[in-house]
């Protein structure tokens, strides 16, 4: 009998659920938990996408692109050399309120002022609120660049440079530059509960922010003050599952409508199924492996360009990458403004790579270490298995490499440190700007011992390019000096260049105005559903 | 009465050092440091790393980082989550009704179901219902979660579509935690189809957890029943002319059951178990799920926190059964 009642309570309840809902509303399949709701503090992509909706920035990247346009700044003038950056702010923009808080000024230029100095002076009341540690802040070199933020008037406000910097103002456009209000931290001070700025966010973005059930669901509802565009949807919901094949089945039965982050194994089967769309492009990332170019014999460049001749670049890509990756001819992926497409990738030629390595002075090869990481990355699913296939071919030319490897934390620092011969690593990029790859691995500075570069070259052709690239304001004579910087390293080979990962994205069909952006970041205020 | 309480009081002591401990040395056995874990290819500035492991106190010696988290333990302070800066037992007490919600479902789907199950395997011993339901029971005791959980999602939500395949609500109802209890706070809120989509929401979950624990129940009370229904007392209460049903359900159940009994709270720690994998497949937020995000990250002060808080609660419920047992059973008092 109590079995019965269930089964009709379980049945009422199928057919209840059913319900029609209630205006447009877009899930997103999360695929994980943010840490809190300020991206000052984190640096995952997962918090990055959760914040993107609330927050506003100085400049914003145009969508679907890495290049930089107004945000909360309307215009800005660059004086002084380019140590100088006068941005002019956008009147009329409103905050969002929530319990807590009831705005009773626009957007202006205190609240620039203190979400800056929030993250660089230890005297602001918020620098040590939610832990500190504002790991992009200091990453991209901002305390050791900022001289000064002036506030000139409401409106206007001065950043002073202690150098000029072009990738600045593709620094301001990302999640870190995100701006808090000034007002609703002051409030929450005098409530005495600082620490809620960074977990019911306030911002100026698309979306406000409505509730977050931990490891659940994050509700955010369409802002109708918006400055801007506003959204297509009314209510934007993440629907956090981890596990990629529950994200897909839950895509499949439409109980949300985007699901990044696919089983590779499953692509086939999403490309086949009539109700989704696959999109795809090539990951702002990039998979190599670095000679160490202090350590003989790698400072010979016939060594370096005879490896990159002996190791047979599309077996990798189809074992490692099973259709996921791009080759890399560049360190930078073609997704990015002045990717050189004239460069010449290096054929696969174990003839000639022998006949080279005998030019150098190793007929017979010569032995070394190859080191593998220990952990997935997004530009490397399976370093392990990709150094097995390196080894192979390399002996295949007489070079005898063993294969090393150390728990993630210590193999960085080994690296940084120089103790490698060949060394499997990679980097993704943060600002969607040129020098953000360049100077961090191919820099004279990174090359230092302890530094960041995995290859420690430091020629002295490039540096003097791409330091020249790096304090011009002028895109198109930074496109050239970045393009002739490409050929020098195609022709020096610091690095055997391996593939930049493809990123899937799939979404149902119902899904409209959707683009990738190349930075990871997912964005919602464009997104329709048909 | 008294000095088998005291004995099983006593015995608990030990017990919580050694959870404390193990879950305190495992973690760090797994390579990688909280902090460390959380650093991509940029690195980490040295003196912020050394900023961040002091903050955790990550720089002291292990034996002192034990007896730090055990005085944090005996006054009441399980620690702050690395990741989220927020105190475990907040994090907890938000998560856990989930999982109680959950496995009380499972454990109800196991004992509503299998109770009946086994009674009629006994009475109908060496049938056909009886073999099937044995070996059905052995296929569910064994089956690994993970698998179970995504078979039945793959044909009950995506291929039939009957049910959703994850979480606990349709995102189209938003419900105000009141109690945590999604039951309850979706009943009572405005939403007219929240409850009905609660409902929904759990009938996989709980069937995949419930499995083992119903294969188990039904089980035992077919083996508990056969014990019984070969007593003298039976045959006495036929011999007086009893009806069957009053036999089997007033005179042979109510003595089977005990031991059922004892069986449904021992396996309150295999749910707990089971209630990791079941609410990861499920992407159902509790702590099981919690708990596992932990070891990913490295959360120390979560994992040892949250494992301790489901290992008392373990031990506490494993007492109660171990009294009941006790008072129900005089001759192991002593």
């Amino acid at each position: 009998m109590r079995t019965g009642w269930i089964l009709a309570a379980a049945c009422a309840a199928l057919l209840l659920s059913s319900a029609p809902a209630p205006a447009k509303t877009l899930v997103y399949c999360s695929e994980g938990s943010p840490e809190n709701f300020n991206p000052m503090l984190n640096t995952t992509g997962t918090t990055f996408t959760a914040n993107r909706p609330v927050y506003g920035r100085l400049t914003e990247f145009r969508y679907g692109t890495t290049e930089v346009e107004p945000g909360l700044a309307e215009s800005w003038e660059v004086a002084d050399g380019g140590r100088g950056i006068t941005f002019h702010l956008r009147h009329n923009v409103r905050w969002h309120a929530n319990k807590n808080f009831r705005p009773t000024r626009d957007f202006n230029a205190d609240d620039v002022l203190f979400s800056f100095e929030r993250q660089w002076q230890d005297s602001n009341p918020y620098h040590k609120v939610s832990g500190g540690g504002y790991d992009y802040f200091n990453d991209m070199g901002l305390p050791g660049l900022l001289a000064g933020i002036d506030r000139i008037d409401d409106h206007t406000i001065r950043f002073r440079l202690k150098q000029p910097q072009a990738p600045f103002l593709a620094n301001l456009a990302m999640d870190f530059a995100a701006i808090q209000s000034k007002e609703y931290a002051d409030a929450l001070l005098r409530l005495g509960r600082p620490e809620l700025i960074d977990q019911e966010p306030v911002g100026t973005g698309p979306f406000e922010f409505v509730a977050y059930q931990k490891d659940s669901t994050i509700r955010y509802r369409a802002f109708k003050d918006f400055w801007g565009d506003k959204a297509k949807i009314d209510t934007l919901v993440f629907s956090i599952a981890k596990d990629p094949a529950v994200r897909l089945a839950k895509l499949r039965a439409n109980e949300c409508q985007i699901a990044p982050y696919p089983n590779p194994a499953d692509l086939p089967s999403i490309r086949a199924d009539n109700n989704l769309q696959l999109l795809s492009q090539p990951g702002l990332n990039i998979g190599y492996l670095a000679f160490n170019n202090l350590k003989a014999p790698y400072t010979d460049r016939r060594v370096r360009q005879a490896i990159n001749l002996a190791i047979d670049k599309p077996s990798i890509l189809t074992a490692i990458y099973q259709g996921a990756g791009q080759p890399a001819k560049n360190l930078i992926p073609p997704t990015l403004w002045s990717y050189n497409d004239a460069v010449p990738d290096w054929p696969y030629d174990p003839a000639r790579a022998r006949a080279l390595l005998a030019e150098a002075g190793f007929p017979d090869g010569f032995e070394t270490t190859l080191w593998a990481m220990p952990v997935q990355r997004p530009y490397n699913p399976d370093a392990r298995r990709m150094a097995e296939l390196i080894q192979a071919d390399l002996a295949k030319i007489g070079i005898k490499a063993s294969i090393v490897s150390y728990e993630w934390g210590e193999y960085r620092k080994r690296v940084q440190n120089a103790e490698h011969g060949t060394a499997l690593l990679g980097w993704t990029g943060d600002n969607g700007d040129p020098d953000n790859f360049f100077t961090p691995l191919a820099g004279c500075d990174a090359a230092r011992i302890g530094g960041g570069s995995a290859s420690k070259w430091c020629n002295p052709a490039f540096e003097a390019l791409i330091r020249q690239a790096a304090a011009s304001t002028d895109p198109a004579e930074r496109t050239k000096l970045y393009e002739q910087a490409q050929m020098i390293m195609h022709a020096e080979a610091p690095f055997f260049l391996i593939a930049h990962s493809v990123v899937f994205l799939p979404v149902r069909k119902e899904v409209s105005g959707i683009r990738m952006s190349p930075l990871g970041v997912m964005r919602f205020d464009k997104v329709d559903l048909k | 009465m008294l000095r088998f309480l005291l004995r099983r009081i006593g015995l608990i002591v030990p017990t919580f050092i050694g959870v404390t401990f193990l879950s305190f040395m495992l973690i760090r056995l797994v390579p990688g440091d909280p902090i460390e874990v959380r650093v991509g290819e940029h690195g980490i500035a040295p003196a912020r790393l050394a900023e961040l492991r002091h903050e955790f106190g990550l720089d002291q010696p292990l034996w002192k980082q034990f007896l730090d988290y055990e005085r944090g333990v005996v006054t009441g302070g399980l620690g702050v989550s690395v990741v989220t800066r927020e105190p475990v037992w907040n994090e907890f007490v938000t998560l856990f009704p989930a999982t109680l919600e959950l496995s009380f479902c499972a454990i109800s789907l196991a004992l509503l179901v299998g109770l009946p199950l086994g009674v009629i395997a006994a009475v109908k011993r060496g049938s056909v219902f009886d073999y099937g339901l044995m070996g059905l029971s052995i296929t569910g005791a064994s089956m690994p979660i993970f698998w179970w959980g995504l078979m039945i999602i793959l044909v009950f939500s995506v291929t039939l579509g009957w049910t959703p395949v994850s979480g606990r609500i349709s995102d189209m109802y938003y419900v105000e935690p009141w109690t945590g209890f999604m039951l309850i706070d979706s009943w009572f809120s405005d939403d007219k189809g929240a409850f009905a989509s609660a409902v929904s929401h759990l009938i996989l979950p709980a069937i995949v957890l419930g499995t083992q624990p119903l294969a188990v129940v039904a089980r035992m009370t077919r083996s508990a029943m056969l014990d019984v229904l070969g007593e003298d007392y039976i045959r006495t209460a036929r011999a007086k002319g009893l009806g069957e049903g009053r036999v089997v359900v007033v005179h042979a159940l109510r003595n089977a059951a005990i031991p059922v009994v004892t069986v449904v709270g021992l396996q309150v720690g295999a749910l707990l178990g089971g209630a990791i994998l079941t609410e990861t497949i499920f992407s159902w937020p509790g702590v099981g799920h919690w708990l596992v995000e932990s070891i990913q990250r490295r959360d120390y002060p979560v994992l040892q926190g949250g494992t301790l808080l489901v290992a008392t609660l373990v031990i506490l419920v494993n007492l109660g059964v171990d009294m009941m047992y006790g008072f129900l059973n005089p001759r192991i008092r002593r």
